[in-house]
C-alpha cells in the first residue's frame, strides 16, 4: 500500500514538475488585451507627453538602447543594447558612438540606416526640414552639438560638454528611432516601426490593434500574435471588463488603491502590483505677486503640509514622501532620510512646523483675527481636485482661507504662463529617473516648463555641474545638495509621489511594471499566454 | 397640405441655419481651442508654435471665413478634416451613426412597447394592486439615472454570469449581438419607458371618462375594443409628442449610456471631440443631431394628421 502511495506520489510529482517547466517555456500565439485609459491625441510617441500614447505604440518601435524590461527599477545599470549593437563614450566623454544592427528592417520592408538615427534626432533638436506638430522634449537634447553618422551602421551623438545622462535618455520608452522616409503627419496616423508589433489601426475612442512583426530582428520574438487595446474612459466599466475576463492586463499604473482592492475581492487570482510611478503632487506658487512674493508666507505654506495625512486620504498609506527626485528604495536620487527630515516642513512633528508657521504668518500680518483669502487654482481632474481639497483644508491651520478653483484642461497652461493663479495644485512627470531631466525641465531659469519662474543662478551652476559629473558618488552627492535647497527655497514644495497598482490575469507571463517610471516599460517583445 | 410642408421646410432650413451659426460662433466663444490641448498634453505653450499649428488648422483666419468655408464644404459633401486623428471628418461620423441609430431605436421601441401597454393597463386597473406597482415601477423609471442603471446592469451581469455586453464590433452569434445593443438600451430606454407609460395613463384615464367611452360600453363592446380600439387611438396623440420628444432626447441619455457599455457610437464621439476641441467634428455631430431633431418634429406634426383625422393643416 505504502509504496502504491510512493508511486502515485511520485507521479504527481513528475506531473507537477512537467507542468512547472511546460509553463516556464514560452508559448507562442495569442491576443493580448488591454483596456486604455482614453484615446491617446496621435500615435507619435515624439510628439506625445503622456504614456497613454506610450503604452500602445511602444511595441511598434526600439530605440537604440533601452532599460532592461524584466527589471523594474530603471538605470544606468540596466541599460540594453536594441538598435544599436554596442555604444562608448570618447575619452574627453563629449561623444556617444553607437555601432548599430545591419539585420534591421522597417516595417514596410526598407532597411533601417544611421540615417534615420540623424533624421530622428536632426528633427528632434529642431534642425530638419521636417517639423514635429509639437516636440516637448526638445530641451532633453540641449547639450547635443550635432548627430554624426559613419556609413550606414555608425551614429555618433557630440556633445557641447559631457553630459553622462544622456544615455538614460536615450533608453526612455520616449526616445523611439523614427524611419527618415515618412512624414511626421504620417507617423501620428499610421506609425511605421522596427519595433515587434506592426501597427494595423487606431480607431479614435474605440481601438488600437498591432499585430506580430514576423520579420523582428531578434529571432523567435514576439511570441504574442498580436496586441488588442480597446479604449474605455470610464474606469467602472473597464475594471469589470477586466474581473469578466474580457482583458488580461488592466491599464499599466491606472488602478487606484481602493479600486485594486475590488479587482482582487472579484478576482482573487488575479496578479496586482503596486509601484511608484515617479510623478509628484506639488504646489506651484505664484511668487511675484502678492502675498506670495513675501518668504515668509511662502515657507508657512511649506511647514503646513502634513504629508503623511495626504498619503493617508488618498492611497491607504500607500505613497512615499520626498523632494524632487523619486524616494528611495524605488527611486535612484533620494535624499537620504535624515537630510530629508531637516528640510523644513519635512520633519514628523506636524503640529511643531504648524506652530511655526504661524509665527511666520503672524509675522507677515496674519492671524485669528486676520486670514489670509487666496484661491487654490487648480485642473478640473479628479487626482488633481482631491489633494487640492485636502491642501486647503490643511492650509486653514496657518489663517489661510482658501478657495478651490478648477480650471478647464484647454485653459490650465495658459493661466499659469499668464501667472493669473496665486497658489496652484499640480501634478509633475518624469520620464526617467534622471536629475537632469528633472532639474533643467522644471527649475532651470527660462524653461518653459518652470511654471513658477523659479530662478536661482547658483543652483543652476550646480545643475550643470551634476550633469558633467561622471562619478556617481560625488554626482548622487551634488543631487541631494540641489533637492534640499530646492525645498528650502520653497520652490515648488512636493507634497507626495504616488504609488498606483496594475493588474494581470495569471496566465499572462513577462510583464513587468518599472518602478520608477511609467513612461518605459511597454516593449512587450517576450510577453507570452500560458493558456 | 401642400403650402403647409413647403412652408415647414422652408422653416426647417432657416432653423437648420440660425443652429449653424449658434454651433460656430458657441464653439469658438469657449476657451481654448485644439492647439491649447495639444500643447497641455506637453506640459507648456510655446507661443511660435501654437501661432504655427493655429495657422495651419486654419485657426487663425476671421471666424467669418472660417464659417464660409465650413459651410460652402458642408454644401459639397466635404465636412473637413478632424483635428485629432488628422482623417476626414465624414470617414470619422460616418461608421458611427448606425451604432447609435440601432441603440436609439432599440430604446425608443422599448420605450413605447413596454411604455403604451404597461400605461393603458394602469389606466385600465386605477386605484388597484397592480396600479399601484406599475406607478411605482415607472416613478424609478424617472428617477434612476441611467449611467447608475446601467452599471448596476453590468456589475450583475458579472457577478452573476461571469461576463458582460461590453460592445464587441463583430459579435460571434446572434445572441451576442442582441444583448450587445438589447441591454443599453433598455438602461437608456427604461427612463423613456417609465415617462410614456405616464403620458399614457394619465391621457387614458382622461379619455376613458368621455362620453362615447360610455356609449360604447352601453352598446356592448368589449373591454379590450372600448380600451385598446376606443379609448387608446384617441389617448395616443400625446404619447406620440412625448415618443418625439424623447427622440431627441435621447441623444443626451446615449452619451452617458454610450460611455458606460463603452459603445463607440457618435453621442460618446461627441462628448470626445469637445474635449479636443475638435471644431470640424463637433459642429458636424451637431449639425447631424439638429437635423434628425428637426427631422422627428416634422414626422411627428405629420402622423397627428394621419392620427386624428380632426387635425388637418394649412387651414
Amino acid at each position: 500500500m505504502r509504496s502504491v502511495q510512493a508511486l502515485a506520489v511520485a507521479a504527481l510529482s513528475v506531473l507537477a514538475i512537467s507542468d512547472i517547466s511546460r509553463a516556464a517555456e514560452p508559448k507562442s500565439g495569442g491576443i493580448f488585451r488591454i483596456y486604455h485609459r482614453d484615446s491617446p491625441g496621435s500615435a507619435s510617441i515624439h510628439e506625445g507627453a503622456t504614456y497613454s500614447v506610450n503604452v500602445p505604440f511602444m511595441p511598434i518601435f526600439n530605440n537604440l538602447v533601452i532599460f532592461d524590461q524584466h527589471i523594474a527599477q530603471n538605470s544606468a545599470s540596466t541599460i540594453r543594447p536594441e538598435l544599436a549593437e554596442s555604444w562608448a563614450w570618447s575619452g574627453d566623454n563629449k561623444t556617444l558612438t553607437f555601432k548599430l544592427r545591419k539585420d534591421v528592417k522597417w516595417h514596410d520592408g526598407k532597411p533601417f540606416t544611421s540615417a534615420d538615427v540623424k533624421c530622428t534626432f536632426d528633427m528632434l533638436m529642431g534642425k530638419s526640414p521636417q517639423k514635429f506638430r509639437q516636440n516637448p522634449r526638445k530641451s532633453w537634447y540641449e547639450q547635443v552639438d550635432e548627430v554624426t553618422t559613419n556609413g550606414d551602421y555608425e551614429a555618433s551623438f557630440k556633445l557641447k560638454r559631457p553630459q553622462p545622462a544622456l544615455l538614460s535618455l536615450l533608453a526612455s520608452g520616449y526616445s523611439p528611432v523614427y524611419p527618415c522616409h515618412v512624414s511626421p503627419a504620417e507617423m501620428r496616423t499610421k506609425p511605421i516601426g522596427t519595433g515587434p508589433f506592426k501597427f494595423v489601426e487606431f480607431k479614435a475612442n474605440e481601438s488600437i490593434k498591432l499585430t506580430k512583426n514576423p520579420d523582428y530582428f531578434k529571432k523567435g520574438l514576439p511570441y504574442l500574435d498580436g496586441i488588442e487595446f480597446t479604449i474605455i474612459p470610464n474606469r467602472s466599466t473597464a475594471i469589470l471588463g477586466f474581473v469578466s475576463g474580457k482583458f488580461d492586463m488592466t491599464f499599466p499604473t491606472e488602478v487606484s488603491i481602493p479600486l485594486l482592492k475590488d479587482v482582487k475581492s472579484q478576482d482573487p487570482k488575479a496578479v496586482c502590483v503596486v509601484e511608484p510611478n515617479n510623478v509628484s503632487t506639488n504646489i506651484i506658487i505664484n511668487s511675484t505677486a502678492p502675498p506670495f512674493d513675501n518668504l515668509d508666507i511662502r515657507r508657512a505654506l511649506a511647514l503646513a503640509l502634513d504629508r503623511k495625512a495626504f498619503i493617508q486620504i488618498m492611497f491607504e498609506g500607500q505613497g512615499d514622501i520626498g523632494g524632487t527626485m523619486e524616494p528611495a528604495p524605488d527611486g535612484l536620487w533620494a535624499m537620504p532620510k535624515d537630510m530629508l527630515e531637516s528640510i523644513p516642513g519635512y520633519g514628523p512633528d506636524v503640529e511643531k512646523n504648524r506652530e511655526e508657521a504661524r509665527k511666520l504668518m503672524q509675522k507677515a500680518g496674519y492671524g485669528p483675527d486676520k486670514h489670509l483669502q487666496i484661491k487654490v487654482s487648480t485642473r478640473n481632474i479628479a487626482v488633481y481636485r482631491d489633494p487640492a481639497i485636502i491642501l486647503i483644508d490643511q492650509i486653514k491651520s496657518i489663517y489661510i482661507d482658501a478657495e478651490l478653483d478648477v480650471v478647464d484642461t484647454a485653459q490650465w497652461f495658459p493661466k499659469i504662463a499668464r501667472k493669473d493663479y496665486s497658489l496652484g495644485l499640480n501634478l509633475t512627470g518624469n520620464a526617467v529617473d534622471e536629475p537632469d531631466q528633472s532639474f533643467y525641465e522644471n527649475y532651470a531659469c527660462g524653461s518653459e516648463r518652470n511654471y513658477t519662474n523659479y530662478c536661482n543662478k547658483d543652483i543652476e551652476k550646480l545643475f550643470d555641474q551634476q550633469s558633467e559629473e561622471t562619478n556617481l558618488d560625488k554626482r548622487k552627492k551634488l543631487v541631494w545638495e540641489i533637492d534640499k535647497k530646492l525645498q528650502e527655497d520653497v520652490a515648488r514644495p512636493i507634497i507626495f509621489h504616488a504609488r498606483t497598482g496594475t493588474c494581470w490575469k495569471p496566465y499572462v507571463k513577462n510583464v513587468t511594471i518599472m518602478s520608477n517610471s511609467s513612461y518605459n516599460g511597454y516593449r512587450y517583445e517576450d510577453v507570452w499566454l500560458d493558456k | 397640405m401642400f403650402a403647409y410642408i413647403v412652408r415647414r421646410l422652408f422653416l426647417m432650413l432657416v432653423t437648420l441655419f440660425g443652429i449653424s451659426v449658434i454651433i460656430f460662433v458657441l464653439l469658438r466663444v469657449v476657451p481654448g481651442n485644439i492647439v491649447d490641448i495639444l500643447f497641455d498634453a506637453a506640459g507648456f505653450v510655446d507661443p511660435a508654435d501654437k501661432a504655427n499649428l493655429e495657422r495651419e488648422l486654419g485657426l487663425s483666419q476671421p471666424i467669418v471665413i472660417q464659417y464660409l468655408h465650413w459651410i460652402g464644404g458642408l454644401l459639397h459633401g466635404d465636412l473637413g478634416y478632424s483635428y485629432v486623428s488628422e482623417k476626414p471628418a465624414l470617414e470619422e461620423i460616418l461608421p458611427r451613426i448606425p451604432i447609435t441609430a440601432r441603440l436609439a431605436g432599440l430604446a425608443l421601441l422599448f420605450s413605447a412597447s413596454i411604455g403604451i401597454p404597461l400605461g393603458v393597463i394602469s389606466a385600465v386597473h386605477q386605484g388597484s394592486k397592480l396600479d399601484y406597482a406599475l406607478r411605482v415601477v415607472s416613478l424609478s423609471g424617472l428617477s434612476l439615472p441611467s449611467f447608475w442603471l446601467g452599471l448596476l446592469i453590468l456589475m450583475a451581469s458579472v457577478s452573476l454570469f461571469g461576463t458582460m455586453p461590453i460592445f464587441n464590433p463583430n459579435p460571434k452569434t446572434w445572441l451576442e449581438a442582441l444583448s450587445i445593443y438589447a441591454v443599453p438600451a433598455m438602461a437608456v430606454g427604461f427612463r423613456s419607458a417609465a415617462l410614456t407609460m405616464r403620458i399614457t395613463r394619465s391621457s387614458m384615464l382622461e379619455i376613458l371618462r368621455q362620453d362615447y367611452i360610455r356609449t360604447a360600453r352601453a352598446k356592448g363592446a368589449s373591454e379590450a375594443s372600448v380600451n385598446y380600439h376606443h379609448a387608446l387611438k384617441n389617448a395616443v396623440l400625446p404619447v406620440i409628442t412625448v415618443i418625439g420628444i424623447e427622440a431627441a432626447f435621447l441623444i443626451g441619455g446615449l452619451i452617458v449610456t454610450e460611455t458606460v457599455f463603452n459603445i463607440p457610437g457618435i453621442a460618446r464621439f461627441l462628448v470626445e471631440a469637445l474635449r479636443w476641441r475638435d471644431y470640424p467634428i463637433v459642429q458636424n455631430l451637431v449639425m447631424f443631431i439638429a437635423v434628425v431633431v428637426v427631422a422627428v418634429n416634422f414626422i411627428v406634426d405629420m402622423l397627428y394628421a394621419a392620427i386624428d383625422p380632426r387635425i388637418r393643416f394649412g387651414d
